[in-house]
């Protein structure tokens, strides 16, 4: 069984993002890039079904500049066998990511594609499921769970109040929650054996996909910032404050 | 303009997030829909039709659309969207599952998460984690979008006397099959929708002290939630979590207990209208965003808390 994962190049989860002064975009000079943490935890789970004997092949699959070979390689270090990097510039935007995908999986034929519920940049938790729409595979989002039995794959999913299972048909697409797996670190041989695994590049013309856009980001600013509060002495105070200062309890 | 709001239900009951879709729906100005996608789902499409403000609910009831899988919603919704300008969902599990899946059905992009209208094709949305807020701006001639339900005020439940319209279109994409569901069962108000929430962190130290925050969301009758770290510890279930990978909550009187206060967890409740936090480090970044903080073992103050209420 071959599987596709999709990787995205973001900015590191420890860096505190802020939007530039003049309001035209957030500010990323000179921070440190990694793989996004949803993407890592799809290779991850890609990686322990390939040791299971349930996957075959692993391709890292990312879309973006030529910057994100840096997490494809990444991808390999952790086990991947190939990489493929569709070369686009800018920041293209969950639709578009979606239809190259859909371009890589009509190469490739893959039976399984794990990708992140969504990045932690844009917070959109798109791609995986327009993936679905574009390739008409089922989907398996949020998945906190998944076994692969006789050409089909059952998942258990995060949903609100719960855990949903679901069956889907083979090939289908699974995106990643948190409680999926906990990803391993690249050792250092990995990562030198990594450096020697094949990459292959594609144009968006290659994959015959016009990439648009639908959303223009206008300005950006800091969220709202709350008055500072006060502390307290006691729990004495606390309750008092709340019954007749807030009055949020009686 | 046509805007049409997609339901959240059980089959049995409209949850409270589709009135701030709805409201969300009514800032965008126009006619506001609503569609009820379910099995045997009747008693939402009534509860719908009474919804404040809207014109008529579609009700497709069918048993392939009875737990609401992304595959057949989706192609439902696109075929529905011919006749409408605007695609709204609450930002739900479900929300999130099937919205995007009809917007490339569409060839449009999705708006995700809206914390509010600002004209009729620009929006303001949170990226980062909610350390930036995004205005964007939609040049796709269909906008398809979720709405953040805490930044939107739920439209009243009652006074609508929309006609309600039964939809025979049936869509099986047959490439998905329900199993089950296993859903916390508890007595307790839900998390996003709660008016108190009380929620334990890592200083909790354990599963079994979280009984300590029981006792305080009865006398308030609050959902009890937790941080991300206390999850991962083990403390509690996923379905706990508040916070930008969790639940996003908006509570009237949020009290944190042993949170540290992590970017990812502020993201979740910062906009909750009055927050006490209950933690032993003074120097704790929760205490920034807290109107009143207690500098105190948790183990001391929770049991006086409780006695004092």
């Amino acid at each position: 069984m071959k599987a596709l994962v999709a990787v995205k190049r973001v900015v590191d989860y420890n860096v505190k993002v802020r939007a530039k002064a003049d309001g035209s975009d957030v500010d990323l000079n000179n921070v440190k890039m990694a793989i996004n943490p949803f993407c890592e935890i799809a290779v991850e789970e890609a990686v322990r079904l390939k040791e299971a004997g349930t996957v075959s092949e692993i391709i890292a699959v990312s879309v973006g500049e030529s910057s994100c070979q840096e997490q494809i390689r990444t991808a390999l270090a952790l086990g991947a066998d190939r990489g493929i990097h569709v070369e686009v510039e800018g920041k293209p935007e969950p639709l578009s990511i979606a239809k190259l995908l859909k371009g890589v999986i009509e190469k490739e034929s893959p039976d399984l594609v794990i990708m992140g519920k969504q990045s932690i940049d844009g917070d959109n938790n798109q791609t995986g499921q327009m993936l679905g729409a574009l390739t008409g595979m089922g989907q398996g989002t949020f998945a906190s769970e998944i076994k692969i039995a006789d050409g089909a794959i059952e998942v258990i999913r995060e949903v609100d109040g719960g855990l949903q299972t679901v069956a889907l048909t083979l090939p289908a697409i699974i995106t990643t929650d948190l409680r999926l797996n906990e990803p391993r670190y690249a050792s250092l041989p990995n990562i030198m054996k990594a450096k020697k695994k094949p990459l292959d590049t594609y144009t968006p013309e290659d994959l015959s996909v016009a990439v648009t856009s639908h959303v223009t980001q206008v300005s950006v600013a800091p969220p709202p910032e709350r008055a500072a509060g006060i502390k307290v002495e006691d729990v004495a105070q606390l309750v008092d404050k709340l019954k007749n200062e807030a009055k949020v309890i009686s | 303009m046509k805007t049409l709001v997609i339901a959240e239900h059980d089959n049995s009951t409209l949850k409270a997030a589709t009135l701030n879709a709805v409201a969300a729906a009514q800032a965008m100005g126009g006619e506001v829909d609503i569609l009820v996608a379910g099995a045997n789902c009747g008693a939402v499409a009534d509860a719908a039709a009474q919804v404040s403000g809207v014109t008529k609910v579609v009700c497709a009831d069918n048993p392939a659309y009875e737990h609401q899988l992304a595959e057949n919603v989706s192609l439902l919704i696109a075929e529905l969207g011919a006749g409408y300008d605007n695609l709204l969902a609450a930002s739900t599990a479900n929300g999130k599952n099937i919205m995007p899946r009809a917007a490339a059905l569409l060839d449009v992009g999705q708006i995700s998460d809206i914390l509010s209208v600002e004209g009729a094709d620009t929006f303001k949305r949170p990226i980062y984690a909610g350390n930036v807020i995004a205005t964007v701006q939609s040049a796709d001639p269909k906008k398809v979008i979720t709405v953040r339900t805490t930044a939107f005020d739920a439209v009243a439940a009652e006074g609508g006397s929309a006609t309600i319209e039964a939809c025979a279109s049936v869509h099986d994409a047959g490439v998905s099959r329900f199993i089950r569901e296993e859903v916390a069962q508890s007595d307790r108000p839900e998390l996003t929708s709660a008016s108190v929430v009380i929620s334990g962190g890592r200083g909790m130290q354990n599963g079994d002290n979280f009984s300590l925050l029981e006792g305080i969301a009865d006398k308030l009758n609050a959902a009890i939630g937790a941080s991300r770290a206390a999850v991962d510890a083990g403390f509690v279930p996923n379905d706990y979590q508040v916070g930008q990978t969790g639940k996003i909550v908006a509570p009237d009187l949020y009290i944190a207990v042993g949170i540290s206060g992590a970017i990812q967890h502020l993201a979740g409740m910062k906009d909750s209208k009055v927050i006490v936090a209950i933690n032993k480090d003074e120097d704790a970044p929760i205490f920034q965003v807290a109107d009143y903080g207690l500098v105190a073992d948790l183990f001391e103050a929770l049991p006086e808390l409780e006695a004092a209420i």
